[in-house]
């Protein structure tokens, strides 16, 4: 189910040239501020929740997510040198499977380790903060990556498609309509940090068996899904 | 070619090319203005989808739809409440659909041109009269008209629904033009980071990742960090730390001279002092991409 050779090409991809310096740009910037604000305020559980809660796990997760998810190959359809990958006696769903985990892996590498360190920053993981939203940011990796990689199988606008989904569904209809929130990653991987860090300052609006059934459901049925396109993968033209 | 054959050199005036009867072009040349006007004209159709195919319709027009929807409700409600004024000022308007403007240019910015960078067409516009200025001015005079259009149509609508419901002329006139004022200056500033950034890279998807993830980090960690500032007592510094995000640079320059309500922390935007500044930033950041623009241009796949 894994492939060394398309997990290193992947790997290229994602992480060639400049895009690692933009990838590590954005945990960077969180590292950054998380010592502002230490320096401002000193150790402070409820602000190191708020700026965990909302800088990194609404934002810096889903943007992480979306780029690896889609990159992973995305622009391989795009400009159709999919083709040669596709003409190789390997499995289709190996390869997503494959594609699938280096994806998770970036998404955790750039998103999950900078939380846990911004969060000891911020307040040295009093009340298993720092650990809890460390979690959820590994949970959701998995989650977003899936459903990111999905996308990028079948849609050639993923990425706008894939942050309209972060940013105007979660973030907006999920502080709008409370069914929403049902319906988020991010959610999901609240009720498990809530499970972790047990105090009130993390909270979810889904139960945790819920959360759980739907990340797991979420995750495998993408992953099933995005092999099952690739099996009848057809290049288009531009557009 | 194995078989050689004998050349009989023809002497003397014999040699001539033949002319075998083309008409060369004696009509109007329209020029370098011509050219920038249809690259002008063609880049704004290109960012409602016009002219291409009907899948990259469908994204623009739905932010499109989405922008206008809210300001149509306003302005039934206001007119259904028989209200004295808008539920929201022209000002704030955009900022409140800041999500919207920074996804349509995160889209439009790199489909304006990395695909140009991509299919390698940019060394054939050079081929045309056209110059590195005109390219750079029309792209970025095009993607901001299309801003300009996506940010103007809702005031519009609140403005004719405000004057339809018979609100003070005066009153509205003023508010309509200090929110023309403001989203023109968002939409040039929104366009020259959109495609400075776009035109690094010829990958269109992570083009819009960039873009994005410029727009809204900056704005999220900007306004975390005032929200913290402000509940830590030093209102001082709220002002200051608002020049570091774009949306957020508009707010504060349209609360200082445009007589908006501040969206910061505590709702005291910038004083006249530090509006300065901000006007200051903004027109820098606007000549700053453009210049960056400029340079980048200067040199393409060429």
């Amino acid at each position: 189910m894994y492939d060394p050779t398309v997990a290193r090409l992947t790997y290229r991809a994602l992480l060639g040239r400049r895009r690692a310096l933009i990838l590590g740009a954005l945990p960077l910037l969180l590292i950054v501020i998380s010592v502002i604000v230490r320096a401002l305020v000193g150790a402070d559980d409820q602000t190191a929740s708020d700026l965990l809660g909302g800088l990194a796990l609404a934002t810096m997760v889903p943007i992480i997510g979306v780029i690896a998810g889609t990159g992973a190959i995305g622009p391989e359809i795009d400009d159709g040198s999919v083709v040669y990958l596709l003409s190789k006696p390997v499995k289709r769903p190996t390869i997503i499977f494959t594609k699938l985990i280096v994806a998770i892996a970036v998404t955790m590498v750039f998103s999950a380790l900078p939380t846990l360190i911004a969060g000891l920053i911020l307040n040295g993981n009093g009340q298993q903060i720092a650990v809890a939203y460390t979690v959820a940011a590994l949970v959701s990796s998995i989650a977003y990556a899936a459903l990111f990689l999905l996308l990028g199988t079948v849609s050639r606008h993923a990425v706008v498609f894939g942050l309209v989904y972060a940013l105007v569904w979660e973030a907006l209809f999920g502080s709008l309509v409370a069914g929403a929130k049902t319906l988020s990653v991010q959610q999901w991987s609240l009720a498990v940090a809530h499970k972790v860090a047990g105090g009130d300052l993390v909270t979810s609006d889904v139960s945790l068996p819920t959360a759980t059934v739907l990340l797991v459901v979420v995750t495998v049925l993408a992953t099933w899904y995005a092999g099952q396109k690739l099996r009848s993968l057809t290049l288009a033209g531009e557009e | 070619m194995a078989v050689e054959h004998p050349v009989t050199v023809p002497s003397g005036d014999q040699t001539r090319i033949h002319n075998i009867g083309y008409r060369t072009y004696d009509g109007p040349r329209l020029g370098r203005s011509y050219a920038t006007r249809s690259l002008y004209s063609q880049s704004l159709r290109g960012a409602y989808g016009l002219g291409r195919s009907v899948k990259s319709k469908v994204l623009p027009m739905l932010l499109f739809v989405v922008m206008c929807v809210p300001a149509a409700i306003m302005v039934a409600v206001a007119v259904a409440t028989k209200a004295h004024d808008l539920p929201v000022d022209y000002t704030r308007y955009a900022i409140i659909m800041q999500a919207v403007i920074s996804l349509y240019v995160a889209s439009q910015a790199p489909q304006s041109v990395s695909r140009d960078l991509r299919f390698k067409t940019v060394p054939l516009y050079f081929s045309r009269p056209i110059e590195t200025a005109d390219y750079v001015r029309a792209k970025y005079a095009a993607l901001a008209s299309a801003m300009f259009i996506l940010t103007a149509a809702p005031l519009i609508v609140l403005y004719v629904g405000a004057l339809l419901a018979k609100l003070d002329f005066a009153d509205q006139t003023k508010g309509f033009g200090q929110g023309l004022v403001s989203v023109a200056l968002l939409s040039l500033l929104f366009a020259g980071i959109g495609l400075v950034i776009a035109s690094v890279t010829p990958r269109r998807g992570f083009g819009i990742a960039a873009v994005i993830a410029v727009m809204t980090i900056s704005y999220g960690a900007v306004s975390t960090l005032q929200a913290i500032a402000d509940a830590q007592g030093s209102s001082s510094a709220v002002p200051w730390i608002g020049l570091f995000s774009p949306v957020t640079l508009i707010d504060g320059l349209q609360s200082a001279f445009l007589g908006a309500n501040s969206a910061f922390p505590g709702a005291v935007g910038p004083s006249n002092g530090e509006g300065v500044v901000y006007v200051l930033a903004v027109l820098g950041l606007i000549a700053a991409s453009y210049g960056l623009l400029m340079r980048r241009y200067k040199k393409v796949g060429l």
